[in-house]
């Protein structure tokens, strides 16, 4: 038996499982955002637009989801400064909970920026304030802030994963893939988001096009990186036999994974496959963390 | 100022007699609410009632049954609680800085700076924190914090009447474990230390046991880590992967322009 099976659970659930999966579509679209500003061309604005915009609101819901997830919500600015000493700073390099909570709020501060500049940019600020920060982020200085907001989203995207391997949980903490799984699942779904919505702002069938090949190589990656997963958790993966195991199986490779790849190879309409990569996307977090939270530690101490 | 020897339980299994004294010594001194509104719900399958240590349970005395028969069998009990690690993994990833390692060698989550993110409860290799509901923080023992500074001994062992929770320095707790394991075993009981070695898991227990059957039977894992033991290869297998993304999206992008531009189409680069 995995030494992890005497661990007591966090009791992180919906809310946290939310928050990865939103937390995960605002990093995976502004990393995809800030390469099609970078390397795109004038007709993929729309798409730079609206993955920013997914950024700021992911960003902003994401903190919230976070701060009500804990016991005592109005204490969440003890993460970023010392409760007793402050404003020094609260840090800690080696805890992916401490350099998560900054790398989030860094994240947000840089996708509002980013997204009120591509907000500018189209002429749809009204609030003379919000124009003027949003006039600001143009040209050259529009490109860095895009660029830091799509590496702090990668950064996001990842990260929760890791968060999860540094743990002693079942699962999470037995094996060491879960980090890239969930940047590639990220990616994927951000991709997916921005096929789902950046066409209400205007975007060319050939920017949607696009997208939807990078994420079929995308779902590849995940997938190869979810049976590596499963094959470093030997013993442990008997806790997949169960309703959970079911999710993971026909939710997440069926429907979340396979299903997509079949849509796009078939050149299907991109929006169909784009809602089932962000099902696949919701499940996998689903299905990860309920699966290690369902086991309790008298229970199998116990033999129960 | 001179600073106090590490001190730490040592809990000799073999004259635990389940009598439950600590953990109503531990909830009165350190006033722990009652579970379920003090409405008892038993277990149905043990007389182990409690079960667990959690948030508002700092003490356990866990009842191990091992019956294979009405005449076949024997208890084992043991009074569980914090570790009190050398190296702890909830110190180690708690990003509030609400615990604290005192200068008693001994660990304690601080009520009024922790904020319920439950990072710790996960990071225990042992399952023993929790939330408290009535705080909403994590709490477990803080080995009487509050009663050693003023040269008290913790609740617990001051309420054992057999003296299976011994309280004392290390040091000496270590030396009387090692002869009363000799004494075990020239009497040809299979008796065993865990978590006494500072050269062993977590650099050591300061709660350390004295075992007659495997860890894993106890509930103890056999070699507890530090979480943050994954912390560099699942980090660096999360930036590969990250790369492979963005190099991914940034040469499929630049090819498809390119065959777009030499087909003729709008791309302009």
């Amino acid at each position: 038996m995995s030494d992890t099976f005497f661990s007591g659970a966090p009791h992180w659930t919906w809310l946290i499982i939310l928050y990865f999966f939103v937390g995960g579509i605002a990093g995976g679209a502004s990393l995809l955002a800030a390469v099609v500003d970078w390397f795109g061309g004038p007709e993929d604005r729309p798409v730079v637009r609206t993955g920013y915009n997914v950024a700021a609101v992911g960003a902003i819901v994401s903190g919230a989801l976070l701060t009500v997830d804990l016991g005592r919500p109005l204490r969440f600015w003890h993460m970023l400064f010392q409760s007793a000493n402050f404003p020094a700073i609260m840090f800690k390099g080696w805890s992916p909970i401490s350099f998560g909570a900054w790398g989030i709020l860094l994240f947000g501060l840089f996708a509002v920026l980013a997204a009120l500049g591509g907000m500018a940019e189209e002429g749809r600020l009204h609030n003379p304030a919000l124009r003027a920060v949003g006039g600001v982020v143009r040209g050259g200085l529009a490109k860095l802030v895009g660029g830091v907001t799509g590496l702090l989203g990668v950064f996001i995207a990842g990260y929760t994963g890791v968060l999860l391997s540094v743990t002693n949980r079942p699962i999470w903490a037995d094996g060491p893939w879960l980090g890239a799984l969930f940047a590639a699942s990220a990616v994927s779904t951000g991709a997916a988001a921005l096929i789902l919505l950046a066409p209400r702002r205007g975007a060319s069938e050939q920017s949607l096009a696009r997208l939807s090949a990078f994420d079929t190589k995308a779902l590849v990656l995940e997938l190869l990186l979810l049976v590596l997963f499963l094959a470093s958790l030997g013993s442990v993966n008997r806790v997949w036999v169960g309703v959970w195991g079911v999710v993971l199986l026909v939710g997440v490779v069926g429907l979340g994974i396979l299903a997509p790849l079949r849509l796009h190879l078939q050149r299907r309409p991109v929006a169909s496959a784009a809602r089932l990569v962000l099902l696949g996307g919701f499940l996998l977090r689903l299905a990860t963390i309920f699966a290690s939270e369902g086991i309790g530690h008298y229970r199998v101490t116990a033999g129960m | 100022m001179i600073m106090p020897e590490a001190m730490g339980f040592f809990t000799d299994t073999t004259v635990c007699i389940g009598c439950k004294a600590c953990e109503v010594a531990c909830k009165e001194w350190n006033q722990l609410p009652a579970e379920n509104g003090g409405v008892r719900e038993l277990s149905g399958d043990s007389y182990d009632n409690t079960r667990k240590l959690d948030g508002i349970h700092w003490r356990h005395v866990r009842f191990i049954e091992q019956f294979k028969g009405p005449y076949d069998g024997r208890w084992l009990m043991m009074s569980d609680v914090c570790k009190h690690c050398v190296q702890a993994g909830c110190l180690e990833v708690c990003p509030t800085g609400a615990i604290i390692r005192t200068q008693f060698d001994t660990v304690v989550i601080q009520s009024d700076v922790c904020n319920g993110c439950r990072a710790c409860i996960a990071a225990c290799p042992f399952g023993v924190i929790d939330i408290n509901p009535v705080s909403g923080t994590a709490q477990k023992c803080t080995l009487c914090y509050d009663r050693l500074q003023v040269g008290l001994e913790p609740a617990c062992s001051k309420a054992c009447p057999t003296d299976s929770i011994q309280f004392g320095t290390i040091a000496e707790l270590r030396t009387r474990a090692e002869k009363r394991v000799a004494q075990l075993k020239s009497q040809g009981v299979d008796a065993q230390l865990y978590g006494a070695d500072p050269k062993g898991p977590l650099g050591g227990l300061n709660s350390f046991y004295l075992l007659v059957d495997k860890p894993e039977v106890y509930g103890l894992p056999r070699h507890p880590e530090l979480p943050t033991a994954n912390l560099a290869k699942s980090g660096g297998l999360s930036v590969a992967s990250a790369a492979v993304l963005g190099l991914l999206a940034i040469v499929g992008l630049r090819k498809r322009r390119m065959d777009e531009q030499s087909r003729g189409g709008t791309g302009n680069v």
